[in-house]
């Protein structure tokens, strides 16, 4: 990258040093970072949308789209959400191959499945196989995205249908009282009201999704865990210009720097949040009692 | 070969017994079932020493957060905070490169790059870190007026601590502790896909689930296996912890004793 990086072997100390972090492999680690970050800002919104659907499903009346949800809170919940990841990677590979494939290869009549290969016809691969690289590189992030979405949806969704349930019940009664719809109860007091007990765990939540983003390193994805891999093991001079021993324990020194920082910074901003939230919380608490107190004094003294 | 020849063949497999060589193909759902069983008795183990020495560490870092002393309270936060604030995987990675550089140094230490030990030492830091965290919580929950009554009946120092904090902490923190129990178990599968080596395809059940996926290029049938074992663990581990839960209560009338495992803490890794 500098000037005088273009004989690695004559330099020494921190002009090597300095040559060495500027690599082409080194910018595509710190490129990396930028990969979790994007996969956070994109996962986060998707995961408390399923979280939503997952709660309103499991609060429904309807008896078989209740236990629908209640089922998806409770599977993801009590199987360990490597294997989810493990195993959404090639169960939704397979299924969009397979969607296709029934979409777009009707007179196809061999099986998909042949013995231990899983076989579609060439128009219903996915990426097509002659598509660019890029395109099977966001075909995997997206992949990522939307099976880190159904795991934290689920723990989301486990909160927002505790917090549903929080909501003083006079509160939709009076609004019932009002005359409203069940559907605007639900749209004007109850969402609007339920955040209050959803925060601690939805922060909660982000917090561990935040520690699972390393997880990306099994979905097949080339990020900051792969190339720490990758840049750390030990280097011949025969394949680098940079040769070094097992650097490997420093790389991971790194990334475990790296996640304190971002869990202390998420720490700082959540409790900031919770604070102000707060205040509105420790208003109606107040609120509540008040109105315990007078019930109290119209029961007269016991 | 029927059913009852591949458990015999099998069943130990994770640990060093029986058949050397795993099945390469025509994969039946027996096979299937017996190892991921097999493995399941490697995610016991890390459990079960994570858990039970990790609850005497964890006590100790809760009474230490808690302290007036900096010198104590320090480095427990410390602690507390490194283990709780980065992610499992990471931890498990950075841990086995380290113990590799060390077992360069002291050779002594070559036990720790294997997975019984040192994979086994980092989770029972890890979930000393997040029970320490439960238990300072319900130690800064106890009811004064339980420590005050102590004071009363003249009780100080670790007899006070033994006799009345620690029984009222232990039921403060029982439910959020279940859950903590739960997710350990669940954080044992990450063992065999961060640096830790499995000799000789001698690994846990998400190892062997994930082979047979790869080998049948069918995620349907292994991964549903393991989380049908990983649930009839859970069901274990909640039954457990509920009679232990029952028996910190037993003074409590019967309608008082209802303590269902909350998600409050963060737990997960």
């Amino acid at each position: 990258m500098f000037s005088y990086c273009a004989d690695p072997e004559t330099l020494e100390g921190l002009a090597w040093l300095s040559c060495y972090l500027t690599t082409g492999k080194h910018l595509a680690f710190y490129q990396a970072f930028g990969t979790v970050l994007l996969l956070l800002a994109v996962t986060a919104p998707a995961a408390l949308a399923f979280g939503f659907a997952g709660a309103v499903a499991a609060r429904s009346r309807i008896a078989p789209l209740s236990w629908l949800g209640k089922g998806y809170i409770a599977v993801v919940r009590g199987v360990p959400d490597i294997a989810f990841f493990l195993f959404f990677v090639i169960a939704l590979d397979q299924g969009i191959e397979w969607l296709r494939h029934k979409a777009l290869c009707p007179d196809w009549d061999q099986p998909i499945r042949q013995g231990n290969d899983f076989v579609v016809c060439s128009a219903a691969k996915m990426p097509l196989g002659n598509a660019a690289q890029w395109v099977h590189d966001l075909y995997g992030f997206w992949l990522a995205v939307v099976t880190f979405a159904i795991v934290f949806g689920a723990f989301a969704a486990n909160v927002l249908y505790g917090a549903m349930r929080a909501v003083p019940r006079a509160q939709l009664e009076t609004a019932e009282a009002y005359g409203m719809a069940p559907r605007q109860v639900f749209r004007r007091i109850l969402v609007p009201q339920m955040w209050v007990y959803a925060l601690p765990g939805l922060s909660n939540t982000w917090m561990v999704l935040l520690k699972a983003t390393p997880l990306l390193f099994l979905l097949g994805i080339q990020d900051i865990v792969y190339w720490a891999r990758d840049l750390g093991g030990s280097k011949t001079p025969q394949f680098t210009d940079y040769p070094h021993g097992d650097w490997r324990v420093y790389y991971f020194g790194a990334l475990l720097v790296f996640y304190l920082l971002c869990t202390k910074l998420s720490g700082i901003a959540l409790d900031r949040l919770e604070g102000r939230i707060g205040h509105v919380d420790a208003r109606i608490a107040r609120a509540e009692r008040r109105a315990g107190a007078r019930q109290a004094d119209a029961m007269g003294p016991q | 070969m029927s059913c009852w020849d591949t458990v015999a063949d099998y069943a130990f497999r994770s640990i060093g017994y029986g058949e050397r060589l795993l099945p390469r193909s025509d994969f039946t759902l027996c096979q299937q079932v017996t190892l991921i069983g097999s493995g399941m008795i490697w995610n016991l183990y890390f459990g079960l020493v994570a858990l039970l020495s990790g609850f005497c560490l964890a006590t100790a870092l809760a009474v230490g957060k808690a302290s007036r002393n900096p010198l104590w309270r320090k480095p427990s936060e410390a602690v507390i905070f490194v283990f709780r604030g980065s992610p499992l995987f990471i931890q498990v990675f950075f841990a086995y490169f380290l113990f590799l550089s060390l077992k360069g140094a002291y050779p002594g230490l070559g036990a720790l790059t294997s997975a019984w030990a040192g994979a086994a030492l980092v989770l029972f830091l890890n979930t000393a870190a997040y029970s320490a965290e439960i238990f300072y919580g319900a130690l800064r929950a106890v009811p004064p007026g339980e420590s005050e009554a102590a004071d009363a009946y003249g009780l100080t120092g670790w007899t006070k601590f033994r006799r009345v904090t620690w029984p009222v902490l232990l039921r403060l923190a029982w439910p959020s502790y279940t859950n903590e129990a739960i997710f350990l178990f669940h954080a044992t599968t990450l063992v065999f896909f961060s640096g830790f080596p499995a000799l000789q395809q001698r690994g846990d059940a998400l190892y062997y689930a994930s082979y047979f996926a790869d080998k049948t290029f069918n995620p349907f049938v292994p991964y549903p296996i393991l989380a049908g074992y990983f649930i009839l663990l859970t069901l274990a581990i909640i039954a457990v912890m509920g009679r232990v839960n029952a028996r910190l209560n037993r003074h409590l009338p019967q309608a008082q004793r209802r303590g269902r495992p909350k998600l409050l803490t963060q737990i997960l890794r």
